[in-house]
């Protein structure tokens, strides 16, 4: 029971930092349909920046670590926003009334790319950080079996349901959330009734990149290490997280991302470590096949 | 930002100063891109990371974007069609005039492959940079069946070549079957796999479909690396035999040896053509096979499936069929493709398999255009062999050192950022392929209508 609390914790961690990088893939996908393949390499860059942007703080004599990490996230958020609406700009809005297949084959283009440049501008080894925040409480204390949630557990638990609630309230109230749902429906409508349909889709791509970024500064302060690498996995995991909510819905993206979280801890800690990917990949395979419009969906009609 | 602009009527100060202020503005966001992630690069030091920072790199990034963008604007980008009708009707021009020579490119190619290995210009590096690239020409082209021609995006792709690969190994290792019998098992072996991944999935939509072949690919990729008593994990199997030619075997000592029985001075080149040769052939093999194929009622279906599969449906073609033929026929090629992989190294490990294995695979049939057999062997050719010719080439390098800074240069370090690159442009700029163009095998009376391509806009393709 213990043990069990302890990895739904755990879980519930990693399945907040998933939520976070699907809510990117579900918008994106709910207004122009089109899986964005390179958004796991987005949040790659996000944790990046993330340590790149806390080391020249540090370099710079800044030790106060609250300030130094508000900074940060703003850092990381602005310039990882920078590059999700550059790859928009570049790579997908050409290609906007191109065949279907066509945004996705640039979307694996960029993804390339993206990796191999950040391979190359830092280099294919492991980035370490040590531990920034530390500490934590116990919960529980039962047969010499203690349950504990850090520091940076809370944090990223409560940053993921602040931004949560931020990005609903944007979506239901504000014009540009308005301008969104308005686009996912009927893109040319929308734009004959006024609504700028190409700035409608860049801000989307530029939120999501922003999350993403939350998402990479919360996994290397969790983590402590990253590589050019981690965005292939948690991207496609990710992914899988937003179809198993129901893509294009906000919350089911948060749902499957807690989901994911879960599947993949409870499987490492009860059955084998070495295939958890495969646990999470199965899941989306089964989950396309038998659920294809997820738990939170709308169901697709197929349009001739 | 930089987008907005293109549509605003110029402001006062005329095209140039509108072109300058854009381009300024490009080449600000150029610096947000790059400050942090080119302009300080995180090394190991003692204690943690250090930092190293490289300004003129940034600022370098930043002249090239401000520079492109200027140009562009000022010469590209205009009203009147400009540069872009210019270059389309020079190369319209230029296509007319080799018009006849075309048709007799392919066979050239042919030709010249054939007798590569004879030409004094064929070394041993030559020869295994040969063999290197008509691996991927036969791996492009199995692709092509799938992605080309049936309009599937696979991302799995590797999986059937890890699945070829591993039966040969596994199969020759513990039965001590010969390259020979094992080869048609393996492609079978592969097909089936093809089936058996293909079947649950294939009802998806396109774009589904692919993000499930990638997972499937990372899933026996994982299996092959965990699977430690069949596979022996990271370890990988060695020792897989040679092939031999008709029992004869490529050795210096030993009975039954090429050389002994030809009665000619032994060489290890011998072995390395007789490998040339095979890849060769089982190249050419697919390559017959596709073209027959595609005058076939399948072949046809799988054209009609890929320019719109509703259509389809509605004509009564059974697409999850077709769909499943093209899995099933692309993953034999990739099984071929797997374990002729595996004799020609002796040795295979869960690393030869990892998706940047699909994704070069895919970049080859993007570039080639997507259908066509001759743009697929062309793209294989060109960014295969030109990436290991450039890499052998001392002065380039030194070159690159020399002008950039770079230490160490390596180009195949650059092969993957200049794949996603190419993928990019390509797709935007000319999304039917840079060397070949994807036409329908067939026609409806004499004139070719093109209607394939542009006029195909919303189609499952």
């Amino acid at each position: 029971m213990e043990y069990f609390l302890q990895q739904l914790i755990n879980g519930l961690t990693l399945g907040s930092i998933y939520g976070l990088i699907a809510i990117g893939y579900t918008m994106v996908y709910g207004i122009i349909g089109m899986i964005n393949f390179a958004h796991g390499d987005i949040f790659m860059i996000g944790a990046f920046i993330s340590l790149i942007a806390f080391l020249i703080l540090m370099s710079l004599g800044l030790t106060f670590i609250p300030l130094a990490l508000l900074i940060v996230l703003i850092v990381a958020m602005v310039v990882t926003s920078a590059y999700g609406w550059t790859v928009e700009r570049l790579a997908y809005r050409p290609l906007r009334e191109s065949f279907r297949l066509a945004p996705l084959i640039t979307a694996i283009g960029m993804s390339i790319f993206l990796q191999n440049y950040v391979q190359i501008a830092q280099g294919a080894r492991v980035k370490p950080l040590q531990p920034v925040i530390t500490g934590g409480y116990t919960i529980m204390e039962k047969n010499g079996f203690t349950v504990q949630i850090s520091n940076i557990q809370i944090l990223i638990m409560v940053l993921t349901v602040a931004l949560m609630a931020v990005f609903s309230w944007i979506i239901a109230k504000t014009p540009l959330g308005r301008a969104q749902r308005a686009c996912e429906q009927d893109r040319v409508m929308a734009s004959l009734l006024g609504v700028n349909v190409d700035r409608t889709i860049s801000l989307t791509f530029v939120i999501g990149a922003a999350l993403a970024a939350v998402a990479g500064l919360m996994f290397l302060l969790y983590y402590g290490v990253i590589d050019f690498y981690i965005g292939f996995i948690a991207g496609i995991k990710a992914f899988t997280a937003a179809v198993l909510g129901g893509i294009g819905s906000l919350p089911g993206a948060m749902l499957g991302g807690l989901i994911i979280g879960l599947i993949e801890t409870f499987w490492s800690a009860y059955f084998t470590i070495e295939y958890k990917d495969v646990a999470a990949f199965s899941m989306l395979a089964i989950v396309l096949i038998f659920l294809p419009s997820g738990l939170l969906g709308k169901p697709e009609v197929e349009k001739v | 930002m930089t987008d907005a602009t293109r549509e605003t009527p110029p402001a006062s100060g005329g095209k140039l100063a509108e072109a300058v202020r854009e381009s300024a503005m490009a080449a600000l966001l150029a610096f947000v891109l790059t400050s942090l992630m080119l302009g300080v690069r995180t090394v190991d030091a003692p204690g943690g990371l250090g930092l190293q920072y490289r300004w003129h790199l940034v600022i370098g990034a930043m002249a090239v974007v401000f520079v492109g963008r200027l140009l562009l604007k000022l010469f590209w980008w205009k009203e009147d069609g400009g540069a872009p009708a210019a270059v389309g009707a020079a190369s319209g021009r230029f296509a007319a005039l080799t018009e006849p020579l075309r048709k007799f490119a392919a066979p050239a190619l042919v030709v010249f492959a054939f007798v590569l290995p004879f030409l004094p210009i064929a070394d041993r590096q030559i020869i295994d940079i040969g063999i290197l690239v008509l691996t991927y020409v036969l791996l492009g082209w199995g692709l092509n069946v799938v992605v080309g021609l049936a309009g599937l995006l696979d991302l799995g792709y590797v999986a059937f070549y890890a699945v070829g690969a591993y039966s040969y190994a596994l199969l020759a290792t513990h039965f001590g079957l010969s390259f020979w019998t094992v080869l048609p098992l393996a492609g079978i072996l592969a097909a089936m796999w093809g089936m058996i991944l293909g079947f649950p999935v294939l009802r998806l939509r396109g774009d589904y479909l692919a993000i499930v072949t990638l997972a499937f690919g990372e899933i026996i990729r994982v299996v092959l690396l965990n699977w430690v008593e069949v596979t022996k994990g990271p370890d990988g199997i060695s020792g897989i035999p040679r092939p031999t030619f008709f029992g004869l075997e490529f050795k210096r000592f030993g009975e039954n040896t090429f050389h002994s029985f030809f009665g000619i001075e032994y060489s290890s080149m011998h072995r390395i053509i007789f490998l040339y040769y095979i890849i060769l052939v089982l190249a050419m093999i697919t390559n017959y096979v596709t073209m027959r194929l595609r005058r076939l009622p399948v072949g046809r279906a799988w054209e009609a499936m890929r320019e719109d599969e509703i259509a389809c449906r509605a004509l009564g073609i059974n697409t999850t069929n077709t769909k499943l033929t093209a899995f099933a026929i692309g993953a034999f090629f990739g099984g071929l493709g797997g374990s002729f992989f595996a004799t020609r190294q002796g040795f295979i490990s869960p690393e030869s398999f990892t998706f940047i294995e699909s994704a070069i695979i895919l970049a080859i049939v993007v570039l080639g255009g997507m259908g066509s057999q001759f743009g697929v062997a062309v793209a294989a050719i060109a960014m295969i062999g030109g990436f290991e010719l450039l890499r052998n080439m001392d002065w380039v390098k030194g070159f690159v050192e020399s002008t950039f800074g770079i230490e160490n240069f390596d180009p195949n370090e650059y092969r993957m950022l200049i794949f996603g690159l190419l993928m990019v442009v390509i797709m935007v700029w000319k999304p039917r392929g840079f060397v070949g163009t994807r036409m329908p095998t067939i026609f409806l009376g004499r004139e070719r209508k093109a209607i394939s391509g542009d006029l195909v806009k919303e189609g499952e393709g």
